[in-house]
């Protein structure tokens, strides 16, 4: 589980632009969105793309993404689930 | 009444700030000229900036400093000419769709590829819900932002930020080569003059401005008038548009001390220039300034930035003079420019 | 006073105005399977395709075969000399005469077929020249002999609304007697791909303002109108088609693609125009809304339509459930519908509308009305980068 958080975070950090940040700069409980790291309804339908292309995991509806994307812990738990 | 009471310029020159662009022409011998990248991180947050490519950065820094420098906070229309619009994530979106056969796209570049980004992003920037447009009409692009803030200005509004945005791609400009419109081999920009050969130099720049009706102690300039005209058939008719351009804006051609021209080192593109200064201004002193910036579609904003920062401070560099003709005074500068003999303008800039 | 003299159209319902007017009457639809654009996604995402080929514009409008025309090229140059021609104009200089364009990504469609081949290969072509935006205008420019003013606009969805606009502030301003102004946009894969990364695009024919609605569908085509002069008509004795009695741009300043939850734009724009057009709510006979099926779209537009309207909204409907969404196009496209509307005594319907959404509980109309009086319309479009415009069309009296 660890493994696959430090990767999300280097793969998130790539997939964003998120230029100048660092792993640790990205905490595996804090919201990605809003408040949190502050990204938006763009970078989430970035992220549906990451799971596809990285994970094989793919989400219909870009609702669902909400839940799913709430945190990096939360990526990792939807990804250990469904990875095919 | 319209003047200039904020710019901003980033180019291949030290251009943001006047004084320094003053200490001399920064040389090159490359196959295009490319601006010159501010320190992103003093303007912006990196979290913020995570989607845009250069020219919107540049375009926002060079908004905020033209609002600055003319004290306004929201300006009643913000107004952009782009010739080619953001061709680095146009590219990057086109390239990725051909590549991988039209799987795994993602949104961003495909968003930030609309002609319209830079003018949406400095509204989203400052929350301007005011009038929001963008010019892309190849060498007319900034010219009609400037037309359209005038009759801003003529409506009744107050300040109208414009600007003119274009880049280049390593991958665009090699196309485009190939269809002769570029220098074939490495340019020197200091030796432009001296090329007999066909074929610009390239380039790319950002120039913001804020026109107002009011005139302050600390006001560039005014802009008197500005025409546009499109594929002239000679020089007769290029002769004739400007007899009718300073008799509309009632000046007498003596009354022009400068004439600032495009020339590019296309030999058949400054032939033009060079028949319209000894047919008309043979013995005026003349400028130009694509060896500084290389040619594109909105490099014409370049040029007003320059008349404007002369005409605020007198000082006109060197390495600008295209002839040695004495300056007396500067008090009317006439800006002529043509993009490939296609787009042809002139902009009459006189002292506040 | 801004009066329309002519107007000319393709789409996917039509490729003159009056199979446009053919079908919108008839409820024929124009979304459908795609069959000329080179994609993927032939059989997965339904569009509106103009019903014609390249070739066939080439020949119906007798060009040369070996200059390089791309598809919004010839979709522009098809509407402009239909909209001319329906003008009356036989001298096109006559009067000062400039001529509006707008796209979104004008050549795109030919640039994306060629574009390994010029990269990576030693080949080239005229289609070298045609990628940038200005290439269309130039086209119908030089077709239609209009040399004393040019340019072209590009403001993503709003973009034609835009070029009306902006041919009135230059007949307004002195510039220019006549202007033509529209938009011109050719399906391309990249349009296609871009909105599809989005995910608002409906793998069904889309449902405006429903319940229901999962996206829009994409179209293409071209319509331009000829604006003209008090002066112009007078001196030709002309009888207007309708008047562009008001206009407003107004930035939504909420994100780079959404619309804000309450439409604060769209409300902006709305309420500018009909201030410029000085005309109230109640003058207000119907409305052609910007409805492309989005989830966005249609609940921000909505709640503006609501707010501005006092819960008393008019009659309503979206035309882009017949033509899909031709994005630079639509603002344009859509005002000529407003004036079929005016002159035809009738008001289109909302197509495939069933249920409304919860929170608007607004209901288009659905049924072709017809023996109706129309005075005032507002036309609506709204686009990426926050750029809404409102258009007010008014009938001559």
């Amino acid at each position: 589980m660890e493994d696959l958080t430090l990767k999300l975070k280097e793969q998130i950090i790539e997939a964003l632009n998120l230029e100048d940040m660092e792993v640790d700069e990205i905490e595996t409980d804090e919201p990605l969105f809003g408040e949190g790291l502050g990204l938006d309804s763009i970078d989430a339908l970035e992220l549906i793309v990451l799971l596809e292309k990285n994970y094989g995991i793919k989400i219909e509806n870009p609702k669902d993404g909400q839940k799913i994307f709430y945190s990096i812990k939360t990526m990792a738990e939807y990804i250990t689930e469904h990875k095919s | 009444m319209v003047y200039i009471n904020g710019t901003a310029s980033l180019s291949p020159q030290n251009s943001l700030d006047y004084n320094k662009f003053l200490e001399g022409i920064i040389e090159y011998e490359k196959d295009f000229l490319q601006s010159i990248k501010p320190n992103y991180k003093e303007y912006m947050k990196p979290i913020a900036a995570r989607r845009m490519s250069k020219t919107v950065k540049n375009g926002i820094i060079c908004s905020q400093k033209a609002l600055q420098e003319a004290k306004v906070d929201i300006p009643d229309a913000i107004i952009v000419g782009t010739g080619l619009g953001i061709v680095s994530d146009t590219e990057k979106f086109l390239e990725n769709m051909l590549n991988n056969d039209e799987k795994f796209l993602t949104p961003t570049a495909f968003i930030q590829s609309t002609h319209n980004t830079v003018a949406a992003q400095i509204a989203l920037k400052i929350k301007c819900h005011n009038y929001n447009f963008t010019y892309v009409n190849r060498g007319f692009s900034f010219e009609s932002a400037v037309i359209d803030a005038i009759m801003h200005i003529n409506e009744g509004k107050k300040n109208i930020l414009i600007g003119g945005t274009d880049e280049m791609s390593e991958h665009y400009f090699h196309i485009i080569r190939k269809n002769g419109r570029w220098k074939k081999t490495k340019v020197k920009n200091t030796e432009l003059l001296n090329y007999t050969t066909n074929g610009a130099i390239c380039g790319e720049g950002v120039n913001f401005f804020v026109l107002s009706s009011e005139k302050k102690e600390d006001s560039y300039s005014e802009i008197k008038a500005i025409n546009t005209f499109y594929k002239p058939e000679n020089s007769e008719e290029i002769n004739s548009k400007l007899q009718s351009f300073l008799n509309d804006a009632d000046i007498k051609i003596n009354d022009i001390d400068l004439v600032i021209n495009g020339h590019t080192g296309n030999a058949a593109g400054d032939k033009i220039y060079d028949d319209f200064l000894q047919e008309n201004f043979e013995n005026k002193p003349a400028l130009y300034y694509k060896h500084l910036t290389g040619e594109y579609q909105t490099a014409n904003s370049f040029a007003l930035w320059l008349g404007a920062n002369i005409l605020k401070t007198k000082i006109i560099p060197d390495f600008t003079r295209l002839n040695d003709k004495p300056i007396s005074k500067v008090k009317n500068i006439l800006i002529y420019n043509h993009y490939f003999n296609i787009n042809h303008s002139f902009i009459l800039l006189s002292q506040a | 006073m801004i009066y329309i003299t002519g107007i000319g159209a393709i789409s996917a319902i039509g490729n003159n105005v009056s199979e446009n007017l053919h079908s919108l009457k008839n409820k024929i639809t124009g979304i459908g399977k795609i069959k000329y654009l080179e994609t993927n996604y032939k059989d997965e995402i339904p569009v509106g395709e103009v019903k014609m080929s390249d070739n066939e514009l080439i020949t119906a409008l007798s060009l040369n075969k070996e200059r390089a025309f791309t598809r919004t090229a010839l979709f522009g140059i098809k509407a402009a000399k239909e909209a001319v021609d329906n003008a009356g104009i036989t001298d096109i200089n006559k009067y000062k005469t400039g001529i509006i364009s707008a796209t979104t990504v004008s050549g795109m469609g030919s640039s994306e077929k060629y574009y390994q081949k010029f990269l990576h290969t030693d080949f080239a072509n005229d289609f070298i020249k045609t990628h940038e935006a200005a290439d269309h205008t130039e086209k119908i420019a030089d077709y239609l002999g209009i040399k004393e003013f040019m340019t072209t606009i590009s403001t993503a969805c709003s973009s034609s609304a835009n070029a009306m606009m902006l041919g009135a502030r230059l007949i307004n301003n002195g510039i220019l007697d006549r202007v033509i102004v529209g938009g011109a946009d050719a399906l391309s894969k990249f349009t296609l791909n871009g909105f599809n990364t989005l995910m608002i695009l409906d793998r069904e024919p889309c449902k405006p303002f429903d319940k229901e609605r999962k996206g829009l569908n994409l179209g293409e085509g071209a319509a331009f109108l000829v604006l003209e002069s008090e002066k112009v008509v007078n001196e030709e004795g002309k009888k207007p088609l309708a008047i562009l009695s008001g206009y407003a741009n107004a930035n939504d300043a909420y994100h780079q693609t959404a619309t804000s939850p309450e439409g604060y734009g769209p409300f902006l724009a709305m309420s500018n125009a009909l201030k410029n057009a000085q005309l109230s709510v109640d003058n207000i006979n119907y409305i052609n809304v910007h409805g492309t099926g989005t989830e966005n779209n249609d609940l921000s537009e909505g709640k503006a339509l609501k707010k501005i309207f006092n819960n008393k909204v008019p009659k309503f409907s979206s035309t882009k459930a017949y033509t899909g969404h031709t994005l630079a196009v639509a603002g344009s496209l859509e005002a000529i519908y407003s004036i079929l509307s005016i002159q035809n005594k009738i008001i289109f319907p909302n197509l495939r509308f069933e249920n409304s959404i919860e929170d608007l509980n607004l209901i288009p109309e659905t049924k072709l009305i017809e023996n109706i009086e129309i005075e005032h319309i507002l036309s609506n479009s709204f686009g990426f980068g926050g750029n809404g415009t409102s258009l007010v069309i008014s009938k001559v009296r």
